[in-house]
């Protein structure tokens, strides 16, 4: 997929399309504060981002598979190694820990820990988890700077990460207890809702991180 | 604690909002894009757009009103109204709609929900059912069936069979709309709603017959409901939505309170 300007390359905004899913919404939300992006599914023109988000469609297994083919892994490793603002949503903040149940798939192991599903043993939870529920945030972030307490982001998912070390989680969302609903890690943060559906709230986030540095 | 949501239907036809009383008198109201735009920032946490297009010629126009409410509503955004094949799913997704609505061409031939399940994802997957109080007999022991063409035609299907055969065909969520309240203003049908949800493990979305605050939190109680959709007590300014969502927030639900 060539860039729509030329000479443009280490400064644009990829928003990594690595399956056959819709990520027009993400796109849209970018735009609507200021963040230029443009879809990519070549690792070289990824090595070459300012500014990644991956977002996430699909399941783990699949998703794996596809990332791995295009050779998209150590794209994604090199440039988090070099300090670029990563931005992973949904399953693809999943796919960067360790290992997730989903299909039994290892996965990237950009943070140490594992994914696993809601029990599905009490009859009054739903699975998938869907619809808005509060974020708290449990260390500053760039990122998740202007978030107060009470304020609720858009969730779709059946499955939840959990970091092996405290420090990686930022945020914590209740259902069926604490779960980790923003993880992050050096250049890289993940949230397990989704920004671009969240209104207000989730807008203020992208626009965080439209100017994070990467630094913590 | 997930929170129990408000969410606003919008009957487009031929690009303009309509709002049909009983499915039959459709009367225009406005310009659909206007009011997705005035609710979104007036804390609605979810959209439907059900397209009652009559000619298929015309259907292109959907796509349009959903590409540019897209571009200026950040919330989840649902369309049903007319969908047959995956294909109409996916140009529907690609225009910018979250999940599909499918109802008359599911009953007609429940495939279309696997397929779309597997094409989209079962969470994007909405199985909207319209549905009628009969008799109980032994074709409909729940004494609800499932009707379409806009209520018209009676299928001889149960609506609780139907509602859990589409569960197991990858149906993410239901909405449950009653034909009999549908446009009356006098409140939800609890006991259908609530006989369906308790029955299913995906979230169900009560629709048809809100004419006052007090019949939202009686679904969303009672009816155990997930979430409940509103329409003419929104479109005509009787309600805000914001003014919904504090009083079931007052009442002590769990709602969206920040936006």
């Amino acid at each position: 997929m060539p860039l729509s300007r030329n000479n443009k390359a280490s400064i644009v905004t990829l928003i990594v399309d690595y399956d056959a899913g819709n990520l027009a919404s993400v796109k849209r939300a970018c735009q609507q504060v200021g963040l230029d992006a443009e879809f990519c599914a070549d690792p070289d023109q990824l090595r070459h981002a300012k500014r990644v988000i991956f977002p996430g469609v699909g399941a783990a297994g699949s998703a794996m598979a596809s990332v791995k083919a295009r050779g998209l892994d150590e794209a994604l490793r090199e440039v988090i190694s070099n300090g670029c603002p990563v931005l992973g949503i949904c399953l693809g903040m999943q796919i960067s820990l360790d290992y997730s149940e989903e299909n039994d798939t290892p996965t990237l192991g950009l943070i140490a820990g594992e994914v696993t599903r809601f029990r599905m043993d009490r009859p009054d939870l739903k699975v998938p988890h869907m619809g808005w529920n509060e974020v708290c945030v449990q260390q500053a972030h760039p990122v998740l700077e202007g978030i107060e307490a009470g304020d609720e982001f858009y969730f779709v998912h059946g499955y939840f990460p959990t970091p092996k070390d405290n420090a990686a989680i930022l945020a914590t969302t209740d259902y069926e207890g604490h779960f980790a609903s923003a993880i992050g890690k050096d250049s890289y943060i993940g949230t397990q809702f989704h920004p671009e559906k969240s209104g207000r709230v989730g807008l203020r986030l992208l626009s965080n991180f439209a100017q994070w540095d990467g630094q913590c | 604690m997930l929170s129990k949501r408000v969410i606003a239907c919008l009957d487009v036809r031929d690009g303009h909002l309509a709002k049909s009383v009983k499915f039959v008198n459709t009367q225009n109201i406005g310009d659909p894009v206007e009011k997705a735009h005035e609710y979104y920032i007036d804390g609605l946490d979810e959209l439907v757009f059900y397209d009652i297009t009559a000619s298929s010629d015309k259907r292109n126009i959907m796509l349009d009103v959903v590409e540019s409410v897209a571009s200026q509503v950040f919330i989840p955004l649902s369309v049903g109204g007319g969908i047959r094949s995956v294909s109409d799913a996916t140009d529907l997704r690609l225009a910018g709609a979250e999940k599909i609505n499918v109802n008359s061409a599911a009953v007609k031939r429940p495939e279309l929900i696997d397929e779309c399940a597997s094409a989209i994802g079962n969470q994007n997957v909405v199985l909207s059912m319209d549905i009628r109080k009969v008799t109980k007999s032994s074709d409909i022991p729940s004494g609800y069936e499932i009707v379409i063409n806009g209520g018209r035609s009676p299928m001889g299907l149960d609506a609780l069979v139907w509602a859990l055969d589409g569960e197991k065909r990858g149906a993410g969520e239901l909405v449950i709309n009653s034909i009999d309240a549908d446009g009356t203003k006098d409140g939800y049908e609890i006991e259908l709603t609530s006989m369906i949800a308790q029955a299913v493990r995906i979230p169900v979305i009560a629709s048809g017959g809100a004419g006052l605050p007090e019949h939202l939190y009686e679904v969303l109680t009672k009816g155990h409901a997930d979430a409940a959709l509103v329409a003419s007590m929104v479109h005509y300014g009787d309600y805000k939505v914001s003014e919904l969502k504090g009083y079931l927030h007052d009442q002590g639900l769990k709602i969206r309170m920040s936006w």
